[in-house]
């Protein structure tokens, strides 16, 4: 029995693997600038915000690049995963039609290959740290796991909605980038939250993502967590993954049908 | 039971049918009760309260039209649809046989391929590993192995396919209609391969027009026309009366 259980984790490991260095492997293998696009695209959306709103607005925030990429970074892995999720299962059809994996491995695969492009572009932020006289913090080497976890559920529970529901609803694929646009704007990237009005403070709160988006940028500039909104940010990822987990098992039998 | 790889005890299985209002939102809304009975009720049955039972080690053949669910069933076994009602049990690790290379991604060479389709069929890495070489020693592509399989032709994909099934030792080999791509040496070699499956105790299921590769490997047919089954039994009776009929 033991070593049946160890097989079946050893076999949802590799399937992970695969699935993973497949999407990697497809994604670069066609380009010549390969990883350095995972880099360039949230530094160009950088790039667009510092001019929009540094240069020609002159927001009042120190080192306003460092602030920008501190919190565009963990943003865009965000962005990027959900924004995928409505094609992840149409695109696999052929294979959902016919072999009895388990599904949400493909759901799943998204959202680590966006985050290894996450952790990839880490490099970068600490690059502009220097640029900035700063130096990286001996607390990233648990503050950043901790982040990484609670943004990992949070935008895996997502994922598997949106990606479940699309199937049946295909208005969706629509509506989700939608969503991820406007959500952007309430969400503290390119702001500070303290610029926020008394009175819509607390609206910060109903933003699952600008808990987390807070928290990135203090570990990245200061080395600091608050620890009621990471807190919060749990509470988040457990209640969203919970609702994800939930609507992807009523919906997972039918895949094949509506496909 | 304990000998049957796969039992079907009054399986039914229907699909919902896509819906356009007729008769306008006024219509429906006034008689909205009837309007979702229908909307809920219109599904399409593919066939009703279907028994049949497939013995372990046994080769079994499906035949019928198009449309009269010989794929669905393929798709119940293999556990990606699910019954409506009634009961299905199998006995055995399933390996199916995907179309033209579906499964396979066209960027990727055809060696990472047969990684990827391996883990997919269950297979962990260190066991496909181990039977790489032979997988492509038994396509006999090995010339274009580390080319991406978007250059391949469909018969070319159709070996890289079948050479992947042929080494996963599979229990239960679902086949549905595929064989026809390849060329004759491959056909060959494949209904070779077959038959060795067949001695070695595999469970074959097989869907196909092609009456010919019906009555060289199955031992026993189903012949399924619209909702259930019109006629199962030993493979020459099956065919003979199918052929009559058509």
């Amino acid at each position: 029995m033991d070593s049946k259980l160890k097989r079946k984790l050893q076999y949802y490991f590799d399937l992970i693997l695969v699935l993973t260095q497949k999407e990697l492997k497809v994604r670069y293998k066609n380009s010549v600038l390969g990883y350095l696009w995972s880099v360039a695209h949230p530094l160009a959306f950088a790039l667009v915000f510092f001019i929009a709103f540094k240069v020609v607005v002159k927001i009042q925030i120190e080192d306003y690049a460092l602030f920008l990429i501190a919190g565009l970074f963990p943003w865009q892995w965000f962005a990027n995963s959900v924004n995928a999720s409505p094609m992840i299962l149409l695109g696999n059809a052929s294979i959902i039609k016919k072999v009895g994996f388990p599904r949400y491995f493909i759901i799943l695969t998204q959202v680590i290959q966006d985050m290894i492009h996450f952790l990839l572009a880490i490099p970068v932020i600490i690059l502009f740290l220097f640029l900035y006289h700063k130096t990286p913090y001996l607390s990233w080497l648990y503050g950043i796991p901790v982040l990484l976890t609670a943004q990992f559920f949070i935008i895996y529970g997502i994922c598997l909605i949106v990606a479940s529901t699309n199937l049946f609803f295909r208005d969706l694929e629509r509506l989700t980038i939608l969503s991820t646009m406007l959500l952007f704007y309430f969400t503290p990237v390119f702001f500070d939250e303290a610029m926020i009005p008394r009175q819509y403070q607390n609206f910060l709160y109903l933003n699952p993502l600008s808990l987390l988006i807070v928290n990135w940028r203090m570990l990245f500039l200061s080395g600091k967590i608050n620890a009621l909104y990471l807190l919060g940010s749990y509470s988040y990822a457990g209640f969203i993954f919970l609702i994800g987990y939930m609507v992807y098992r009523k919906l997972s039998w039918k895949f094949a049908e509506v496909l | 039971m304990i000998n049957a790889a796969v039992v079907f005890d009054k399986v039914s299985k229907s699909y919902p049918m896509y819906h356009h209002i007729t008769g306008g939102i006024k219509n429906l809304i006034f008689h909205l009760p009837q309007g979702i009975r229908s909307i809920k009720r219109t599904r399409y049955e593919v066939f009703h309260e279907l028994s049949f039972e497939i013995k372990k080690g046994e080769t079994f053949g499906i035949i019928g039209r198009n449309g009269v669910g010989k794929s669905t069933i393929l798709g119940l076994i293999a556990g990606v649809l699910r019954q409506s009602q009634g009961t299905i049990v199998v006995n055995g690790r399933i390996s199916p046989l995907l179309e033209l290379g579906a499964g396979f991604h066209p960027d990727l060479s055809g060696r990472e391929n047969i990684i990827l389709n391996g883990v997919l069929m269950g297979l962990t890495r260190e066991e496909i590993f181990k039977r790489v070489n032979d997988i492509i020693m038994f396509s006999g592509l090995d010339q274009f192995i580390d080319q991406p399989v978007r250059v391949y032709s469909s018969g070319m994909l159709t070996r890289l396919g079948f050479s992947v099934v042929a080494h996963l030792e599979p229990e239960i080999l679902l086949i549905d209609e595929i064989l026809a791509v390849g060329d004759i040496d491959f056909q060959k070699k494949c209904l070779e391969r077959m038959a060795e499956f067949k001695k070695n105790n595999v469970t074959i299921i097989f869907v196909s027009h092609s009456m010919l590769n019906v009555e060289r490997i199955c031992d026993r047919v189903m012949w399924m026309e619209s909702c259930t089954q019109k006629m199962i039994g030993s493979t020459n009776i099956v065919v003979k009366a199918y052929k009559e009929h058509e």
